[in-house]
């Protein structure tokens, strides 16, 4: 399909060039990393930028490190990498397996971390797993530095903290102290390729401390603080389970739409938040768990 | 206008591109390379895969611009010097019907085998699961697959 809207294409070496760049062309430039989310939106008239600027070839957002107690995911990081790390498989399956669930192979080939929480779209596969993990975005302008909570980085839907002439160099989070396990369920319409219906992210620890987050069933994605609440310092019985799956009508707020109805939604996050947690108890006590087939085919 | 160089399966191809210009047009529309086709356009289907820097993409997907200075493989270069063990197969088997969707099948299947040489159905439906058919149901694909991860294992 040809593409109406003309643009100028930049592919700067350093986040010097690229602050550079930024300043000159400001709300008219967009940051092109996988190009999975920008290329459509190009090409459907969604997005109608002077300039695209190409962050594939920026070595420093490449960089990945996953040290003893802390992960730093670059921007230019994409999700085929990730899974391709045996590190992250070990010690944070919950992002792993979010990893594993984001479109298809030929998608996670380019698309980046990064970029998909950029994107905003509320039905993320990452941002169960990074609210869980307490992540932090990382921004730079060229002239400052901050750091935003993951849990604040999200506004609306497709709307982020970030503003003009800022880029976000890249994503990362502490270890939860202690032995933790954690899980990613994603309610697709089938078992192959498709955007969440609904996904969870569940992260829990040997010191019986629960973290639970929804995407897709909400404007943003969030953590279910009173769930977090009623869980936390428990041992999991049946009839704990049944209080917090009754807490989650206040927890979350999903929509009906082409992909399914609010009531499915929300009756499927009842049961994904049961089988999720059970799922982390066996994972705390060795059991192998494949989280894939938690939900049937 | 911008001059682009990259090698299209083992030639160094240059041409003059729009920086809107997609990949996939300029394969198939400026340079000749028909294997690549559009379905869905939109990243989904499957049908416009190629390798680049050996991995699979989605050719609607990539501004041609991109792709200066990096290396592109499609179903054209994986077909030199002859068919692969895989191509063979699925002409054995009888794998395609309508064939749209083969291109960008034999490119999934192409890249899975080079990193896993022996998949097992579910590792095979997992790396294939980006490529949609309409025709066949899948069956006939993924025992074509199976076949060549099996033999390859003798």
């Amino acid at each position: 399909m040809a593409v109406a809207h003309d643009f100028e294409y930049f592919r700067p070496q350093t986040l010097k060039e690229t602050f550079r760049l930024l300043s000159e062309y400001k709300d008219k430039a967009r940051l092109l990393a996988g190009g999975t989310d920008l290329a459509v939106y190009i090409k459907e008239d969604l997005e109608h930028p002077d300039a695209v600027i190409d962050l594939k070839h920026i070595a420093e957002l490449k960089k990945f490190e996953i040290s003893a107690d802390s992960v730093f995911i670059g921007a230019g990081v994409t999700f085929s990498e990730l899974l391709d790390s045996l590190k992250l498989k070990k010690d944070y399956l919950l992002l792993w397996e979010s990893a594993r669930s984001v479109a298809s192979v030929g998608i996670r080939n380019r698309a980046t971390l990064t970029g998909n929480i950029c994107s905003a779209v509320p039905c993320m596969d990452s941002a169960p797993a990074l609210l869980c993990y307490d992540a932090v975005v990382h921004l730079e302008s060229g002239r400052s530095a901050r750091q935003v909570p993951v849990s604040k980085w999200w506004l609306a839907p497709r709307r982020t903290a970030i503003k003009t002439g800022e880029i976000v160099v890249g994503v990362s989070f502490n270890k939860p102290k202690g032995k933790h396990v954690g899980c990613y369920l994603k309610l697709g319409r089938y078992g192959g390729e498709d955007l969440a219906q609904a996904g969870l992210g569940l992260l829990v620890t040997d010191k019986q401390e629960y973290r639970v987050a929804f995407s897709a069933v909400g404007p943003v994605p969030t953590r279910a603080q009173k769930i977090e609440k009623l869980l936390n310092g428990k041992a999991l019985s049946p009839a704990l389970i049944e209080k917090a799956k009754a807490l989650l009508p206040s927890e979350i707020s999903p929509i009906s739409d082409i992909r399914s109805s609010k009531d499915y939604r929300l009756h499927m996050c009842q049961i994904m938040l049961e089988r999720g947690l059970k799922a982390c108890v066996d994972r705390l006590n060795g059991k192998k768990v494949d989280t894939q087939r938690l939900l049937g085919g | 206008m911008a001059k682009i160089k990259f090698t299209l399966n083992d030639e160094i191809r240059t041409i003059d591109v729009q920086p809107n210009e997609i990949l996939l047009d300029v394969l198939r529309d400026k340079l000749g390379t028909k294997s690549p086709k559009c379905g869905c356009d939109r990243g989904d289907c499957g049908a416009c895969a190629v390798l680049l820097n050996g991995k699979s993409v989605r050719s609607c997907l990539v501004f041609a611009i991109e792709v200066d200075g990096q290396e592109i493989r499609t179903l054209e270069g994986i077909s030199q010097p002859k068919l692969t063990k895989l191509q063979e197969t699925f002409i054995e088997l009888n794998s395609f019907q309508c064939g749209y969707c083969a291109p960008g099948v034999i490119i999934s299947a192409t890249e899975l085998l080079e990193h896993n040489p022996h998949p097992d159905l579910e590792e095979i439906k997992e790396a294939l699961s980006g490529n949609l058919c309409r025709c066949t149901g899948y069956t006939p694909i993924f025992d074509a697959i199976m076949k060549v991860s099996r033999k390859e294992k003798k």
